[in-house]
């Protein structure tokens, strides 16, 4: 297996099609939870953890069960039960098990079930034919690219709190703003890795 | 109770911080870097002509022309007065080709709309100065360049007639060193000493204010000298981009590959807008971090992310997009990076 190619999927995926700064997708999740730096830690470390699992199970599943039986074109809600199946085991174990990181990450993982992103990345996977690694890696580049978006979200959320901000445009609104102007920013990316 | 002397009276006044009296002002920040970058200006007008004269004339107007209308809608006080928006008017100009002035395709609305995105959606809607997150001028640009890729990259030759209203397009002497690689840039340069004389002092094609060199270093030097802007940015900037594309930027001509140690330092600092975007963009107060040590970061992830976009990226020029990421960053640098407590030395501390 290559390395190079693990490593320019895993930058393809955090900063060049960044999720969402050119994809647009989980941004529920995004302003959600891009409030305040410790919430938007905390999810970004359980995002990228489920991402990374679930992108795994899914590739299994799709490989070993899917493809045999011919059942590609039920992809989507297959993927949808496998990984709101595996969040809602982690979660039920985290609670038995550790305690303690589920009252700090298990509100997270109750939201992940619905995010878009975490069906996206098995779809690509899917659509694309990677192998097994190249699936994780995918995974992986994905969560960290959320992570990024979320962190530096939420370091200028946290400064916009003290800003002037007209009355109509606070909140939500002003960090839809914010969004586009970062995206605009991420465009810069573009075109630095032809996969 | 007893009379106090004068001297005894003076002790008894109370007073927290150091409280020196100066005449630094926001207003007085922005005109003189408004005139720290007329040098640069001056030789754009020279070799671009009259219609690069029209259009940063054109952004100015419009600049302030929007701040006031969404301070009045906003019900702010109207602040044009402090030459902020004269300034980002100013900037934006001398970012766009001299080529938005002309009558076929007629794309004298590309510079209002620009002004507008930058004054009143980058600044304005954050809050007005001193709340915008990123450079308003740049992101002016950066929208401009999506908007109408087409028209914001046709640049005229310069050709320092002054009344001359026929151009002659050309690309920048990045965009030949991206498509057509070294060996055409002298081709069409000359000699390499030439290219670097040209580059100096502007005789190559670009945006207005970004093709003289020597031009924008008097005004940064300028800026440096009046403390007005400290080196830290600036020099970890250029140096970052010189280090890196040299060391990553050759190219074999033959093959196209990458050559390690063989790229032009020399040639990538004095092109594109590296010069404007090193010494007048990224040391903007407001978008950038403030800690002396978060700057140097700043400054070394601008120049590697400038350097990446001119070897590897989809586009020529990177400095842009370079100073628009770091602003994201920048919250996140000023928050992590270590402070040093006032009065801490190593020694004390054992």
């Amino acid at each position: 297996m290559h390395f190079g190619r693990l490593l320019e999927l895993i930058i393809a995926a955090s900063l060049i099609n960044n999720f969402v700064f050119t994809r647009y997708l989980g941004l529920c999740i995004f302003f959600g939870v891009s409030k305040k730096m410790d919430t938007a830690l905390g999810m970004s470390m359980t995002f990228t953890a489920v991402m990374v699992i679930s992108s795994a199970l899914s590739w299994i599943i799709y490989k070993t069960v899917m493809i045999p039986l011919h059942l590609e074109f039920l992809e989507i809600m297959v993927f949808i039960g496998v990984v709101a199946g595996f969040v809602q085991a982690a979660d039920t174990m985290m609670r038995k098990l550790s305690p303690g990181l589920y009252y700090k990450l298990g509100i997270y993982l109750a939201l992940i079930t619905t995010n878009c992103i975490i069906l996206a990345v098995p779809l690509i996977n899917a659509q694309e034919g990677y192998n097994f690694i190249e699936a994780l890696c995918f995974g992986l580049g994905s969560g960290l690219g959320f992570s990024l978006a979320l962190i530096i979200m939420a370091s200028i959320r946290e400064k916009l709190e003290l800003a002037d901000i007209p009355k109509s445009f606070r909140g939500l609104p002003i960090s839809f703003v914010l969004t586009g102007l970062i995206a605009l920013a991420f465009i810069g990316f573009s075109g630095l890795i032809t996969l | 109770m007893a009379v106090m002397n004068e001297k005894e009276h003076a002790r008894l006044i109370v007073s927290v911080s150091p409280h020196i009296r100066s005449d630094v002002s926001v207003s007085r920040i922005m005109w003189t870097v408004s005139i720290a970058l007329f040098p640069a200006l001056l030789m754009g007008v020279y070799f671009f002509g009259p219609r690069a004269l029209f259009i940063v004339a054109t952004c100015i107007v419009s600049s302030v022309f929007f701040e006031y209308l969404t301070a009045k809608v906003m019900g702010r006080p109207v602040t044009i007065n402090d030459g902020s928006a004269f300034l980002t008017g100013l900037l934006l100009g001398m970012n766009l080709p001299s080529s938005l002035w002309s009558f076929s395709p007629f794309l004298i609305h590309v510079p209002i709309i620009g002004s507008f995105v930058a004054v009143a959606i980058t600044k304005m809607l954050f809050g007005g100065l001193g709340y915008n997150i990123f450079n308003p001028a740049l992101i002016g640009r950066a929208f401009l360049l999506i908007s109408w890729p087409r028209a914001m990259t046709i640049f005229y030759k310069p050709t320092a007639a002054f009344l001359g209203f026929d151009a002659q397009t050309t690309a920048t002497p990045l965009g030949i060193l991206k498509e057509d690689g070294m060996n055409k840039l002298i081709e069409v340069f000359g000699t390499k000493s030439n290219l670097y004389l040209m580059k100096l002092i502007g005789q190559n094609a670009g945006s207005i204010g970004e093709t003289s060199a020597l031009a924008l270093l008097i005004g940064g030097l300028y800026l440096l000298a009046k403390r007005y802007i400290t080196w830290h940015i600036p020099v970890t900037f250029i140096a970052t981009v010189a280090v890196v594309t040299w060391i990553f930027g050759g190219t074999d001509p033959a093959t196209g590959k990458m050559v390690l140690f063989a790229g032009d330092p020399l040639l990538n600092v004095l092109s594109g807008g590296l010069m404007l975007g090193a010494f007048f963009m990224a040391t903007d107060y407001v978008t950038g971090p403030t800690l002396r040590n978060a700057q140097i970061l700043f400054g070394i992830g601008c120049g590697l992310i400038t350097s990446l976009i001119r070897i590897k990226g989809g586009f020529p020029e990177g400095v842009m997009f370079a100073i628009l990421l770091m602003n994201c960053f920048a919250p996140l640098l000023d928050r992590y990076v270590k402070r040093k407590p006032f009065g801490f030395r190593k020694e004390a501390a054992r």
